[in-house]
């Protein structure tokens, strides 16, 4: 018996705890959303239709059961609002995460070419702004953006416009701030696979005659391919639900799925449909969760 | 020409350039603006600090930051403690039942959207019937920020040298000494690095602390965020100013610490 195994069993034992403390607090909840997605709307507190009561027995369970409904989800597929809050979502966070690559792939490359003992240096550059306050970070946004905020004096001075533009309350102001918010997740990930690559690969393909365009192309881009998954997911995710930005940053004339959820809950007061909504956006985030789970796994490793 | 490739180009320190200033820009023009003697949060009026007196004159503002820092400071040391032991279970421990699942339990909410968690868990604590305030903020941080714990933790036990271990219980020590003596020492600095990062989560979280907390325990955020929604005001430059500085203070704190004990032990955190 090596002395390995000896080790590897209390360290099992270790993941009760954790193990318990999840499954009460991350997995029963969602049991709570289902089952109140599938109850009615009531005006009482709380607003809903109760529906199990296991103490009542077993007819009123069958009973209970007989009251599931699916309006709620039938409300989603019917009402044009949830459909476009859907859509919007996906629009917005494919073109984020779009734009966070264009912008996050050279900030990380110029990173992993950098001299050894600056990139340390430059990772730390990168992932101190994500210690602070990420509403801070949105506020400080507003800051600029507002009619006579920094931004729109810049541009007058410049004689680039020759009014104040309108930024906040718009599309554009709410991409600069997710972009802004999220560009550490993009480029971490990037820097990781970019940084590991092998530089004699590169000098193989230019003795093969590739131009150093060719090169980047044909050899860098597509060995850092699986860094731009786990990016792009790390980004595209969370952005599809995201609420703080676009709340803050864009117009109210259409709103992300985010927004929908929490105003069914906060403001219309509708629990159920709320958690219809949670429900549907969560079982379209399944395959993209799974993907990334997939590629966390791969990056992380660890026994099995 | 071979030796050109892998050199820095103009491009490549143009693009971090850029990059970091985009990043950092932001952040300097609010401090500046919260020194702005004026109250039109546009005009500058000369350096000042009569905002941030009226920061410690604002009840509601003080309650709010204590109110956050207890729960950032107890649901970190939770997270911390609960988040090391997931990472040495899945690090160290042989396969279990219900692995997959566990690790996809602590996987899913580094993305999860927080609308969706903070919902689940207030279902969860209505249906419970607690009292919603301090505790059910704290717990619903706790689980959210140990799987951040978990990742940077774990990150550091994979890459750890295990002969290590069995060198010391080759030597007489059983499992657990073996794990308290040589393991805890050299992941140390992860975990100082988990517990950062979990306080920073919490102490900068608006959306799962809006769905948990309870009338009257409003956390800093949520006051922020109720401020902000009405406008840019000089107030809040100065609140969030001290909250970059406090959260700076803290990362310096916690550097010097780690490179006590890396001058002790080995290699870096990875965060």
């Amino acid at each position: 018996m090596s002395a390995r195994s000896i080790f590897a069993r209390p360290a099992r034992f270790a993941a009760v705890a954790p193990y318990l403390w999840m499954v009460l607090f991350f997995l029963v909840p969602f049991g709570f959303v289902l089952k109140i997605s599938l109850s009615q709307t009531a005006i009482a507190q709380p607003p809903y239709v109760p529906l199990f009561n296991l103490t009542a027995g077993w007819d009123a369970i069958v009973a209970a059961l007989k009251q599931l409904s699916l309006d709620n989800f039938r409300l989603l597929v019917s009402d044009n609002l949830y459909i476009t809050s859907y859509l919007r979502s996906f629009v917005v966070a494919v073109t984020s995460t779009l734009i966070l690559l264009l912008i996050g792939y050279p900030v990380a490359y110029g990173m992993a070419r950098l001299p050894q003992r600056w990139q340390a240096f430059a990772m730390m550059l990168v992932i101190v702004p994500f210690w602070t306050s990420f509403l801070i970070r949105i506020y400080a946004w507003i800051n600029i953006l507002q009619h006579d905020g920094l931004l729109n004096k810049v541009l007058l001075a410049l004689h680039l416009v020759a009014t104040p533009v309108v930024w906040l309350s718009t599309d554009s102001a709410m991409y600069i701030g997710i972009v802004y918010s999220y560009l550490p997740f993009m480029i971490l990930p990037l820097y990781a696979t970019l940084v590991r690559m092998d530089p004699s690969q590169l000098e193989a393909a230019a003795d093969l005659g590739a131009s150093p365009r060719q090169a980047f192309w044909l050899v860098t881009f597509p060995l850092s391919l699986p860094g731009v998954g786990a990016g792009a997911l790390l980004c595209f995710i969370p952005i599809v639900g995201e609420f703080v930005i676009p709340d803050l940053l864009a117009g109210s004339a259409s709103m992300m799925i985010g927004q929908t959820l929490w105003l069914e809950f906060f403001a219309n007061k509708d629990w159920p449909v709320a958690s219809a909504v949670a429900v549907a956006l969560l079982v379209l985030l399944v395959p993209p969760l799974l993907l990334y789970d997939r590629l966390q796994r791969r990056t992380l490793g660890g026994a099995g | 020409m071979t030796h050109k490739v892998g050199r820095i180009s103009p491009f490549n320190i143009t693009a971090l350039a850029l990059g970091l200033a985009f990043l950092y820009l932001p952040i300097v023009i609010l401090v500046i603006y919260s020194f702005n003697a004026s109250r039109l949060v546009t005009v500058w009026g000369g350096w000042s600090l009569r905002w941030y007196t009226e920061v410690f004159n604002d009840r509601a503002t003080l309650e709010a930051a204590w109110m956050s820092l207890r729960v950032a400071a107890v649901s970190a040391t939770s997270a911390t403690l609960l988040g090391t032991l997931a990472a040495v279970g899945l690090a160290r421990g042989e396969r279990f039942k219900g692995r997959t699942l566990f690790s996809g339990m602590l996987l899913a909410p580094l993305v999860m959207p927080e609308v969706i968690a903070g919902l689940a868990l207030l279902l969860l604590f209505v249906a419970l019937d607690v009292e919603r305030g301090f505790w059910t903020v704290t717990i619903a941080h706790t689980t959210l920020t140990m799987c951040f714990v978990t990742v940077v933790v774990q990150s550091r036990l994979v890459s750890l040298d295990r002969t290590i271990e069995e060198a010391a219980m080759d030597l007489g020590c059983d499992p657990l000494q073996a794990f308290v003596r040589v393991t805890l020492p050299l992941i140390f600095p992860a975990i100082a690095a988990g517990w950062m990062l979990a306080f920073t989560l919490s102490l900068d979280d608006v959306v799962i602390a809006s769905f948990t907390t309870g009338p009257g325990s409003a956390t800093l955020p949520i006051r922020i965020y109720s401020e902000v929604r009405l406008g840019v005001k000089p107030q809040i430059n100065a609140i969030c100013t001290m909250m970059i500085a406090f959260i700076a203070v803290v990362i310096v704190i916690a550097s010097l610490a780690s490179k006590l004990s890396n001058a002790q032990g080995r290699s870096a955190a990875p965060l």
